[in-house]
C-alpha cells in the first residue's frame, strides 16, 4: 500500500512541477505586480486606478461581448447537437468534425481571413455590389468582433454540449412522448434541463475566452473598439506599465473565478441529485 | 509496480545529469566565446541591418557579431535598465535616448574613434539630435525619417498639405491613423499650434478633444496594418512613417506621399548609442563608425529604404532610385525647424497613455 502511493506520488511529480512552474508562479508574479507599491511594500493603488471610467467602461464592452457570443454560440450549437444525436454514427460524426475543423487552423489566420472577408472591398460587399444590393459596414465594429468570436470559440461550445446530449438516454425522451409531452416540452422539461452540465460547461468555455481575447479585437475591430485584453497587452508592451496590467489581469480573473465556481457549483448539484436517487 | 518505481528513479536521475552537463557545457562555451574571440553585443529594431553589412564587418575586423533585436523602444529599455544583460550597441529613437540619458545609462561616445562618422554624418543631424541629446555626446545618427500622409490619388483629387485633411467628413471610413499614443497625439498638438513636446496638460487635453472628435471617422487604427491597408487600396489615407513611402508606392502606383503637412511634423531619428555596461567599448565604437562608411551606410539603405543622415550616399544610390528620390533624401524645408520628440518624464508618459485610452474607449 505505501509502496504504491509512492509510485502514485512519483507519477504526480511531473504534473506537480507543471502547475508551480507554469500556473501557480505566474499568478504569484501577476498578484505581486498588481498589488506592488512602488516605494516597497503593498499598495491598493493599482486596483482604484482600474476603477476608473475609461478601464470600467472597456470591461463592461468585453463584458457585453462575451455575454451575447456565448449565447449565440448556445443556440448556434444546441439544435446541431441535437441533429447530431438523432444522425446515424458514422454521418453525424463527419458534421461533428467539420464543426471541429477550424481548431485545427491558427486561430490569428482564421481571424485574418475574417478581416479580407467582412472588409470594405472584402468578399461580402464584392458579392452584395455584384448583385446591386448596397454595402455593408461590419469591419471595425463590436459586431464584426462578435463574429470572430462565434466562429473562434463554436468548437468549445459545442463539444462539451454534444457530450451531454448525447449522454442522454433514448428511453426517457420516448417516455415523455409516451406520457404525451410535444416536442417543446420534451425540450424545456427534459432535454434541457438533463444537457445543463454542458450548457455550463460550454458556457464556460466560450465566455473566457471571449473575454480575455486581443486579437480578435485589435484585427476585427481596427483597433477602434478597446476590450479589457486589448488594454492588458497595451500595458504590458507599450506602456511597460506591469502594475496597472497585472491590476487589470486580476480583475478579470474575479470574473474568470465567478465562471468556474459556477460550474462548480453545477456539477456538485448534479452529483448531489444523482446521490439522492435510491 | 516496484520495477516501474526504479525505472522511473533511473530515468529521472539519468536526465538530471545530463541536464546539468548539458547547462555546464553551454556555460563553459559562453565564457569561452566571451573571452576567447573579439565578440559584439548589439541590441537593435529587428530586420534594421543589412545581414552582408554585419557579414563585412566580421570579416574585415574578426570581431563576432551577437544581434538581438527588439520591436519597440518601450521593450528595450526595461532590459538595459535592469542592466540584465550587457549590450555594447544599441539603436534606440530620440525620446528613448533621451530617456536613457536621463537614467545615465549611456556612456559618451569617443568621435576621435569615430572619423567616418565625424565626416560622413550630416551636420543638420547632429544638431537636430540635440532635441534629445542636448550636449551631442551620445549618440550617432543611423536612421531618420518624418511622420506624414500617405494618399490614394484615386480617391483623393484634392493637394494634401496639411493635417486637417484627416478631420474632413469626406473621408470618412477612409482614414488610417497610427496606434500609438505619441504619434496621434503629436498630429492634433501641430494643428493646435502647440509643441509635440508640451508638457501643459490643458493642451494635451484639447490634442485628445481633437482625436475624439475624428474618431468617427477613421477606419481604424493601426501599426504595421496601415501599410497594407493602403496598398490594397482600402483606404485614401493613412499616416505612416516616411521609411515605408517608397515600398508603399512601388506596390501601388495611385500612392503619393506628404512627408510633412504645414502644421509641422515630427522628425524621428534612430542612433547609435553605446550603454553604460558595456563591456567591448573599442569593438562598438569600430562597428558604428563601420556604419557610417559610405558603402555600408547604401547596402543598409537599399534593403531598408529609411532615409539616411549619412550626406555620402546619395551619389551612390541616386540611379537606382529614380523618380522616388525625393522621398528617400528630402529637401531642406521638410526636416528644417520640426521638431524631435524629447523623453517628457513618467508622469507625462502616464498621462499620454491615459489620454490615448480615453480616445480608444469613446
Amino acid at each position: 500500500m505505501n509502496e504504491r502511493l509512492s509510485t502514485q506520488r512519483f507519477l504526480a511529480l511531473p504534473f506537480g512541477l507543471w502547475s508551480i512552474l507554469f500556473i501557480v508562479l505566474p499568478l504569484f508574479f501577476v498578484l505581486w505586480n498588481g498589488l506592488k507599491a512602488e516605494a516597497g511594500g503593498f499598495t491598493l493603488e493599482h486596483l482604484q486606478t482600474v476603477l476608473q471610467w475609461e478601464y470600467l467602461k472597456a470591461l463592461g464592452l468585453s463584458v457585453e461581448l462575451a455575454l451575447i457570443s456565448t449565447f449565440i454560440c448556445l443556440v448556434l450549437a444546441y439544435p446541431l447537437c441535437l441533429i447530431l444525436r438523432e444522425r446515424k454514427k458514422s454521418r453525424g460524426l463527419l458534421v461533428f468534425v467539420l464543426f471541429l475543423l477550424p481548431l485545427w487552423m491558427n486561430s490569428l489566420l482564421t481571424t485574418m481571413a475574417w478581416q479580407t472577408i467582412l472588409e470594405k472591398h472584402g468578399i461580402v460587399n464584392m458579392f452584395l455590389q455584384a448583385i446591386g444590393l448596397p454595402e455593408v459596414h461590419i469591419i471595425n465594429t463590436p459586431l464584426a468582433i462578435i463574429i470572430g468570436m462565434v466562429y473562434n470559440f463554436l468548437p468549445y461550445m459545442v463539444l462539451p454540449l454534444y457530450v451531454a446530449i448525447n449522454r442522454i438516454d433514448a428511453s426517457i425522451i420516448e417516455a415523455a412522448r409516451d406520457l404525451g409531452a410535444n416536442h417543446y416540452q420534451t425540450l424545456r422539461r427534459v432535454l434541457l434541463p438533463l444537457s445543463m452540465p454542458g450548457i455550463v460547461s460550454g458556457s464556460t468555455m466560450v465566455f473566457i475566452p471571449a473575454l480575455t481575447t486581443f486579437v480578435i479585437s485589435a484585427l476585427l475591430g481596427g483597433n477602434k473598439v478597446l476590450l479589457v485584453g486589448n488594454i492588458i497587452e497595451q500595458e504590458f508592451t507599450a506602456a511597460y506599465d506591469w502594475q496597472l496590467g497585472s491590476a487589470l489581469s486580476m480583475v478579470l480573473m474575479v470574473f474568470i473565478i465567478l465562471n468556474i465556481l459556477l460550474e462548480a457549483f453545477n456539477d456538485n448539484g448534479e452529483q448531489a441529485k444523482k446521490g439522492a436517487r435510491p | 509496480m516496484k520495477f516501474l518505481h526504479k525505472y522511473l528513479r533511473s530515468l529521472l536521475l539519468t536526465l538530471l545529469v545530463l541536464s546539468t552537463f548539458v547547462m555546464t557545457g553551454c556555460d563553459m562555451f559562453a565564457e569561452e566565446e566571451d573571452e576567447g574571440a573579439d565578440v559584439l553585443y548589439v541590441y537593435s529594431w529587428g530586420d534594421y541591418l543589412s545581414e552582408d553589412a554585419i557579414k563585412q564587418f566580421e570579416d574585415e575586423t574578426g570581431i563576432k557579431v551577437v544581434l538581438d533585436e527588439y520591436d519597440t523602444n518601450e521593450s528595450m529599455y526595461p532590459r538595459i535598465a535592469e542592466g540584465a544583460e550587457a549590450y555594447d550597441v544599441l539603436c534606440p529613437s530620440d525620446y528613448m535616448i533621451n530617456k536613457l540619458i536621463h537614467n545615465d545609462l549611456l556612456q559618451p561616445l569617443d568621435f576621435s574613434q569615430l572619423p567616418n562618422a565625424r565626416k560622413n554624418i550630416g551636420q543638420d543631424f547632429f544638431e537636430q539630435s540635440k532635441m534629445f541629446d542636448r550636449e551631442g555626446k551620445y549618440s550617432v545618427p543611423y536612421c531618420w525619417g518624418t511622420v506624414g500622409i500617405m494618399y490614394n490619388t484615386k480617391m483623393v483629387q484634392e493637394p494634401v498639405d496639411s493635417w486637417k485633411i484627416l478631420w474632413d467628413e469626406k473621408y470618412k471610413d477612409n482614414i488610417l491613423m497610427q496606434d500609438s499614443a505619441r504619434d496621434a497625439i503629436m498630429i492634433p498638438l501641430r494643428m493646435l499650434g502647440y509643441s509635440m513636446n508640451t508638457t501643459n496638460e490643458a493642451e494635451l487635453q484639447a490634442a485628445r478633444d481633437l482625436l475624439i472628435q475624428q474618431k468617427p471617422l477613421v477606419q481604424a487604427y493601426g501599426v504595421d496594418d496601415i501599410r497594407d491597408k493602403l496598398s490594397s487600396g482600402e483606404a485614401a489615407l493613412g499616416v505612416i512613417f516616411s521609411g515605408e513611402a517608397i515600398k508603399l508606392m512601388k506596390s501601388n502606383p495611385n500612392l503619393r506621399f506628404q512627408p510633412a503637412p504645414k502644421e509641422g511634423t515630427n522628425v524621428w531619428i534612430d542612433s547609435w548609442v553605446i550603454p553604460k555596461n558595456a563591456r567591448h567599448v573599442e569593438n562598438a565604437h569600430k562597428f558604428i563608425d563601420f556604419m557610417c562608411r559610405t558603402d555600408i551606410a547604401a547596402a543598409n539603405f537599399e534593403e531598408l529604404g529609411y532615409s539616411t543622415p549619412n550626406t555620402t550616399v546619395r551619389d551612390e544610390v541616386e540611379e537606382d532610385l529614380g523618380e522616388y528620390v525625393e522621398v528617400a533624401f528630402p529637401p531642406e524645408e521638410v526636416y528644417k525647424g520640426q521638431e524631435s520628440y524629447s523623453y517628457l518624464g513618467e508622469a507625462l508618459d502616464k498621462l499620454y497613455t491615459k489620454l490615448w485610452l480615453q480616445v480608444k474607449v469613446d
